[in-house]
């Protein structure tokens, strides 16, 4: 793939007309997708595509073409020549771009994935689970991205990995949620994550318990908390939603006083992450961005448009400005002292479906969903009927937060829309007081 | 192209299995922004492929490729037979029978986009973005056009054969006011005025001059007090009807969410199997349509991606539950009559259960009527946020705008309006139902399903709706 995207970069340099530039990014994967249900296969299939986006640029001016490609180099060329016409047309009828911003330096780079990925994982899967209620998605495969430009940078980034995302159901909505993800299959962490979700479904057997809206001492696992950092990221951290003021932010941007608990520290890592270090506009990501530090606002993310556009120095941002490889720093709790701590509250595996009340105050609603277990004088007694809570960052990782878990753990995307994401979270769990349910 | 595909397919059949077919997908699009008076490099694409299904002794598969030679297709051919060899499957596939139809389908077209050039369109985009600046507290604004055309070629191995082309244009205005820690939003949504067709719908969604009205709009709300928190009587525009629908009656009669297949991502459903006929879903004034057949609307078609027909169907009828969200694969699994909805957001992926159109159908209520009646109410409309349970039962939606109706004349307009409930309850409390002169035909590009994840575009159409006994509160 990589040899065939080169090969293809080197045809674009002869396409090129005049001062023309261009930009191009490659997007490709391999993958198998395999759906559950019952603990029975319900659609396997496969999805071989790749995708080629390229800017094409005279002078202040750009236009952005985006192909299928079909793997045939005979084939692709047609295409791309012809793009190259459709693109150079238009370029005629734009006017000055006063934000258009790319890489002029030439930085290449290359990491190359090796491909570990099991021959037979299914076949275990499906043994493992067919007794149970089991649903959800095998993924897995190689992801590909590839950039390239007339200046003759080249970068490349290629992973092969799986994906398994599965819950077990003990009846109607409720279920315990889990995940196996990574590059090499081990048999014995997978038998293990099965034998720690089958423990808590025993759990949820139990009869529901119901609490009445108002505030509760609860503990969000890193997954639940991940669901807060993934709504906090559409719009929170880009340096255009708070340059327009539509960052959720916005208050810890415009009030000095107000700030997160000093124990929050929240970086954009992509050292530590699976996405490639490099950007659609040939931009070399730095190993971190801190994002805030020590519950205080620092930096925002920073595409090159951005950049251009409001005088500032870019930090390798996607267009959309949003984390790919979330860090929240650890705190100095033991996770072993979560339910004697929790005393009576709530333990949360999972949230769902988040929103904003009122995204200027950073107020968000969303519902509990999978194993939500009632706690008792530090015991799980029941799982816990679905609720809605409503409430602002500033209470959860701020006033209300009693203590972040000192171990992590490192969560893979699971989103497959469009194409397999890169994207990845280290996080810890959260202890907070007086968190708002209201339905 | 399709003919070629076409001969193909009969090359790479294979001998001997119970099913299969071919899904080609040609998608061409291109869209236009200017933010600020500035506009953004257009972005046009243009994505082509196919899906092979295998049905074989019970088991099925699919290959998804862009290679359209016919090694190509042979090579997607073998991996889909090969899926189809998995046992442990949740039905015998091979036991469900598909269609084989034949037919063809295109969307209607007044003015095509390329009837304007491309500078005229970002002329237009211009003009209207130079009337969103008001003053200073106007802090962003952008105006966009983006344009869709979709070719659907559907081939069965026993000569089925189904053509399908459809043009779509999805506008929007955005604007955003600001005052300290204040920001208001008033957007002509591409979340909710895209419709089937070309440029025409500029001209049948008032697009123009819209971008000065939604900046007055905003500033209004920048110096609007918070909406208050109180149970009230609640007024709904088409604009947050649509969400309403889709949320808490769209997703939880989808026929693979009952049947437990979304139950990992996208969630389970309050409805059970046995309610279909008997369940009373909403007041008696309530009816719910499954609507292919209005030719602007977002998800119009003749047949769906497995090739089953489509036709208005009844969903819910004077209140009451009668026929599921769900294509053949669910009708086989359930034995339940369903609709055609069986549907891909492109190439790569497989059909799943979706919406396609839902419609609340037209009342006998005018608005005037409607307010007239309200002691102690609200009127919101332009979804802003959206939360609903994975058993789409406890919702939490807000708007943009909210207006308070005080004994039966609109009053105060108020910020951050937001309202919660729970769908088994809230469609009972449906009091008025709007008249022609209040529906609208409306759409939403993005609703999110399945494993691997699909996005796709659905349609809504709704007259303004009026409920009693509502949860309202606002902003911080």
């Amino acid at each position: 793939m990589q040899d065939y995207f080169y090969a293809l970069a080197d045809f674009m340099d002869k396409q090129l007309q005049d001062d023309e530039v261009y930009l191009c990014e490659l997007t490709a994967e391999q993958s198998e997708f395999v759906r559950f249900n019952q603990g029975h296969i319900r659609q396997p299939g496969s999805v071989e595509q790749r995708y080629l986006e390229i800017d094409l640029i005279k002078k202040q001016c750009c236009v952005t073409g985006q192909l299928a490609l079909s793997g045939s180099m005979h084939t692709d060329h047609e295409r791309v020549a012809t793009l190259f016409s459709e693109l150079r047309d238009k370029l005629q009828h734009l006017q000055d771009d006063p934000y258009l911003f790319y890489a002029t330096e030439v930085h290449s780079t290359e990491s190359i994935g090796t491909n570990q990925l099991p021959a037979e994982a299914l076949t275990e899967i499906v043994s493992s689970v067919q007794a149970h209620d089991f649903v959800g998605i095998y993924a897995s495969g190689g992801i590909f991205t590839g950039f390239a430009n007339s200046l003759g940078q080249r970068n490349w980034h290629s992973s092969y990995n799986f994906n398994l995302d599965w819950s077990f159901y003990h009846s109607k909505d409720k279920a315990v949620k889990s995940a196996y993800a990574g590059c090499h299959w081990e048999t014995p962490i997978f038998q293990d994550k099965i034998t720690q979700a089958l423990a808590q479904l025993e759990i949820l057997k139990r009869k529901p318990h119901t609490i009445t809206p108002g505030p509760y001492r609860v503990y969000l696992s890193p997954t639940a908390l991940y669901e807060i950092l993934q709504l906090l990221s559409w719009d929170g951290f880009g340096l255009k939603a708070q340059r327009t003021k539509a960052s959720a932010l916005l208050k810890m941007l415009e009030t000095p006083a107000q700030h997160l608990h000093s124990s929050v520290t929240l970086t954009e890592n992509t050292a530590q992450g699976i996405a490639p270090a490099f950007q659609s506009d040939g931009f070399i990501r730095p190993a971190q961005v801190p994002l805030i530090s020590q519950g205080v606002y620092d930096s925002a993310l920073v595409s090159p448009r951005s950049a251009k556009e409001y005088g500032v120095k870019t930090n390798g941002a996607n267009d959309e400005e949003t984390p790919l490889s979330f860090d929240l720093a650890a705190g100095d709790f033991q996770k072993a002292d979560i339910l004697k701590t929790l005393d009576t509250g709530i333990y949360i595996n999972n949230l769902w479906y988040l929103n904003y009340s009122d995204r200027a105050a950073c107020r968000m609603t969303g519902m509990t969903r999978f194993a939500t277990f009632w706690v008792e004088k530090g015991e799980i007694v029941a799982p816990l009927n679905v609720m809605r809570f409503d409430e602002t960052l500033y209470n959860i990782l701020g006033d209300k937060l009693i203590a972040l878990t000192k171990e992590r753990e490192f969560i893979i995307e699971t989103d497959t829309y469009e194409k397999r994401s890169t994207g990845s979270a280290q996080l810890p769990g959260a202890l907070v007081e007086d968190f708002s349910f209201t339905l | 192209m399709q003919n070629l595909i076409k001969q193909r397919f009969y090359k790479v059949i294979p001998h001997q299995v119970d099913f299969c077919s071919l899904r080609y997908l040609e998608e061409r699009s291109e869209k236009l922004l200017v933010r600020k008076n500035v506009a953004e490099p257009p972005l046009s694409r243009h994505d082509v492929g196919v899906m092979l299904t295998v049905i074989d002794k019970g088991g099925l598969g699919y290959a998804a490729t862009s290679d359209l030679s016919e090694s190509g297709l042979r090579e997607a051919m073998r991996r889909a037979q090969l899926w189809a060899k998995r046992e442990k499957t949740v039905i015998n596939f091979s036991k469900v029978a598909m269609p084989q139809e034949r037919g063809s389908y295109q969307s209607v077209l007044e003015k095509p986009w390329n009837s304007l050039s491309i500078a005229d369109k970002l002329d237009l985009l211009h003009s209207e973005s130079a009337q969103c600046y008001l003053n200073d507290k106007i802090v962003d604004w952008q105006t966009s056009l983006w344009f869709l055309q979709t070719e659907q070629l559907y081939l069965t191995h026993e000569g089925g054969e189904i053509r399908q082309s459809h043009q779509y244009l999805i506008p929007e205005i955005r604007v955003i006011a600001n005052q300290g820690v204040n920001t208001q939003y008033r957007t002509f949504s591409e979340s909710t005025y895209g419709r089937q067709g070309g440029l025409e719908i500029l001209d049948h969604t008032g697009f123009v001059g819209k971008g000065q009205q939604l900046a007055e709009e905003a500033l209004q709300l920048l110096a609007a007090p918070n909406c208050p928190s109180e149970c009230m009587d609640i007024m709904l525009a088409p604009d947050q009807m649509i969400l309403q629908i889709h949320e808490s009656i769209g997703h939880p009669l989808e026929l693979d969410r009952i049947l437990g297949d979304e139950r990992n991502y996208a969630g389970t459903s309050f409805v059970t199997l046995d309610m279909f006929g008997t369940y009373q879903y909403g007041s008696p004034l309530l009816n719910v349509t499954f609507d292919p057949t209005l030719p602007e609307q977002l998800a119009s078609y003749g047949f769906d991606d497995e090739g089953l027909p489509a036709e208005k169907t009844y969903i819910i009828r004077e209140g009451v539950l009668k026929t599921p969200l769900g294509g053949v694969m669910s009708q086989a699994r359930t034995g339940l009559s369903g609709v055609a909805n069986a549907r891909a957001m492109s190439w790569n992926r497989p059909p799943i259960d979706r919406m396609a159109n839902l419609n609340v159908e037209q009342g006998n209520s005018t608005l005037d009527e409607m307010i007239a009646s309200i002691e102690r109410g609200i009127f919101m409309k332009t979804n802003l946020s959206w939360s609903i349970d994975d058993s789409r039962n406890k919702f939490q939606f807000g708007c943009e705008w909210g207006q308070l109706i005080e004994k039966g004349e609109l009053t105060q307009v108020v910020k951050n309006p937001n309202y919660r409930g729970i769908s088994a309850t809230f469609w009972r409390n449906l009091k008025k139902v709007g008249n022609q002169e209040t529906f609208e035909v409306l759409g939403v590009p993005y609703c999110g399903k399945g494993e691997p994840n699909q996005i796709i575009r659905v349609g809504h159409a709704s007259p303004v709706c009026l409920f009693t006994d509502v949860d309202v509160f606002g902003g911080v």
